[in-house]
């Protein structure tokens, strides 16, 4: 069993590109070049000096001491809260602006939900001198203000997505919208381990640089490279994507996977796509998608913004599917309510996306020898507003 | 193949073509939009089957959709309301719509229902060709349908010459980069782009879609083309006059 991508751009049965035609050309120059462009050691040079000298790579992989004296096992934390605009997503920013480049573009596009992505490709942008128009729904935009004000600060344009229920789903129906119109100076920055064949492979190499350290940091202070565990939160599923990469094939190593159940799994409003899901196509691939029996694709609902997506990235239907990986959700309470544990034991707000991975010590027991990798994916000042509300902090 | 698309490309006039979005504006006009389609003349009718996500598609032909699903189309409900379709209806139809709703129903059940009601082709844009090929081409042609590609300015000539390859009744050529309804009027690029695939010699003939939407824009589509498809000037006219006055619109346009 391979839990890569194939030469076809399938995981067992997901993936693919079911793409409209005028999307093609695009997306075919980008299956033809990427791997290769990856490859070249000018490439590789950049990128790695970048997420160095700008990023703050390597991130730290902290033993969380008090935490795992609490759930009675031993807890690493992955800390990609401390990159550079405070998450994961940069990592495959740099990447793909880099790749934009050789590409010969001049013009990017991404979609953005919560607002971090547009961040970070707003970021790479500037850095590149690049010409950056985000797709924001319009709700979205309304209730995350400090990051749309960011995006403007860093030069970018945000524009509202106003179709649809106006979150991340539409605003990323308005990015490829957008790139069918213009079809040749434009790279499009899908912020997930979604979209059509080659993006949630390309994205995953990207983001990859998360296991490529857990396993040199882990043998530094362990003696060992592989935990017995690694757990993300997914939404679309970059950061597990990363977190997973270089475990994939090690079948010692438990690959955990928690997703957003929002008000509970029953409830009609959650996120939960391997409970909630079914095969279908969403954003160009074949992937678990949340839809009604008719195929048209629901609205997801989680409190945290980046989780608020009703498909997941073709690797983690595949993970599911196959059995590789254990799927749990945590509802917004539980979430919340390990985002304020692990403040308060360890001195980290974490972004509420990142507390969903923390709530799996709500839903799963581990052994004391055990020893767990936890990606904290991004850091909790954009949901102050949020933290705020729920626990009237103020 | 025997079809009525193929036999409406065999005749000598130039093909207007409707594309409406079914359920819209009300859920059960859709047969009543037909019939006075054909009563004025048009050749040949894409039935929409709205989706929530319409990736190719602009803001009119999108709100419509929108305003479908709210009305509660469905697969189903579109299907009984063309059950009877072929007593008093005889130009082609075709149903035009985003893959995930056919794989929801089966793509087997989704053709042989489009058989039996006697529809004539299908348009999926999201239906890439190698999957075409590889998975459903046998399907298809088991029900008689019709499969028709896009192609599009950016498209390469070795594709296009797969496409036409893969084709049994025209292509869709999109008129310029942009999705549904974007456009005002046709400029030089775009009359060079109909002169260049004209030049091809395709077996396929060619019907173009998007930014067609009052008579010069057919007639400048149609000069080198087989026909045109005019979609959301027709949904915008339907939002404005309502389904009483098709006749009007489509004597404006020839």
């Amino acid at each position: 069993m391979t839990y890569h991508v194939n030469e076809k751009g399938y995981y067992g049965e997901f993936g693919g590109a079911f793409i409209p035609e005028m999307l093609y050309p695009n997306v075919e120059e980008l299956r033809q070049k990427y791997l290769e462009i990856m490859k070249e050691d000018s490439f590789q040079r950049e990128f790695h000096q970048l997420l160095k000298d700008y990023v703050g790579r390597p991130s730290p992989l902290y033993f969380a001491k008090r935490l795992s004296e609490k759930h009675g096992t031993k807890i690493y934390l992955k800390r990609e809260d401390l990159n550079h605009t405070g998450a994961h997503k940069v990592n495959n920013t740099i990447g793909q602006i880099l790749m934009a480049k050789r590409l010969g573009k001049t013009r990017i596009i991404a979609e953005t939900g919560a607002g971090q992505h547009g961040v970070a490709t707003a970021t790479v942008c500037a850095l590149m001198g690049m010409q950056c128009i985000v797709y924001m729904g319009e709700i979205d935009i309304a209730r995350q203000a400090p990051n749309v004000a960011r995006m403007k600060m860093l030069g970018a344009e945000v524009r509202p997505a106003t179709s649809g229920s106006k979150t991340l789903k539409d605003a990323t129906n308005e990015a490829i919208r957008d790139w069918i119109n213009n079809p040749v100076h434009t790279h499009y920055i899908i912020g997930s381990a979604i979209g059509p064949h080659p993006y949630p492979d390309m994205v995953t190499r990207f983001q990859s640089v998360i296991s490529e350290e857990i396993k040199w940091q882990l043998k530094e202070k362990e003696g060992r490279e592989n935990p017995d565990y690694v757990i993300a939160c997914i939404g679309g599923g970059s950061n597990a994507a990363g977190t997973y990469y270089h475990f994939l094939d090690e079948p010692e190593v438990g690959i955990i996977a928690v997703e957003a159940a929002g008000k509970g799994i029953e409830s009609g409003e959650s996120a939960a796509t391997s409970a909630l899901g079914k095969l279908g196509i969403i954003h160009g691939c074949k992937t678990m998608l949340m839809q009604t029996p008719d195929g048209q694709i629901t609205e997801p609902y989680s409190i945290s913004a980046g989780l608020d997506y009703p498909g997941v990235g073709p690797m983690h239907s595949h993970l599911y599917r196959s059995g590789r990986a254990e799927f749990y959700s945590a509802t917004d309470d539980e979430a919340m309510t390990a985002g304020l544990e692990l403040s308060q034991l360890e001195g980290i707000i974490p972004a509420i996306e990142s507390g969903h991975a923390f709530a799996i010590f709500q839903h799963k027991k581990f052994k004391p020898d055990d020893v767990l990798v936890i990606s904290l994916s991004g850091r909790g000042d954009k949901d102050l507003r949020t933290y705020i509300d729920y626990f009237k902090l103020a | 193949m025997n079809n009525r698309i193929v036999h409406k490309l065999n005749s000598d006039k130039k093909l207007l073509s409707i594309y409406f979005t079914a359920g819209y504006p009300s859920l059960n006009n859709t047969v009543q939009i037909i019939e006075e389609l054909e009563r004025n003349g048009v050749d040949m009718i894409e039935i929409g089957l709205p989706f929530s996500d319409p990736l190719a598609d602009g803001p009119t032909i999108q709100e419509s959709s929108t305003a479908a699903l709210k009305n509660g189309m469905t697969t189903e409900v579109l299907f009984n309301q063309l059950k009877d379709i072929r007593n008093t209806v005889s130009i082609p139809l075709i149903i035009m719509g985003y893959f995930n709703p056919v794989l929801q129903y089966g793509v087997e059940a989704f053709c042989r229902k489009c058989q039996e009601i006697g529809i004539d082709g299908l348009i999926l844009p999201d239906l890439p060709l190698d999957v075409y090929e590889s998975e459903y081409r046998e399907i298809f042609e088991k029900y008689g349908l019709v499969n028709v590609f896009l192609i599009t300015p950016q498209t390469s000539e070795e594709r296009i010459h797969q496409i036409d390859k893969a084709s049994n009744g025209f292509i869709y050529m999109v008129s310029s980069a942009s999705v549904t309804g974007s456009k005002s009027g046709f400029g030089s690029e775009q009359e060079a782009y109909f002169e260049r695939i004209a030049s091809m010699n395709l077996k396929n003939t060619q019907i173009v879609g998007f930014g067609i939407k009052d008579a010069e824009t057919f007639q400048q589509a149609t000069k080198k083309a087989k026909g045109a498809i005019i979609g959301s000037a027709f949904i915008k006219y339907l939002t404005e006059k309502g389904e009483k006055n098709i006749s009007e619109f489509i004597k404006s346009i020839r």
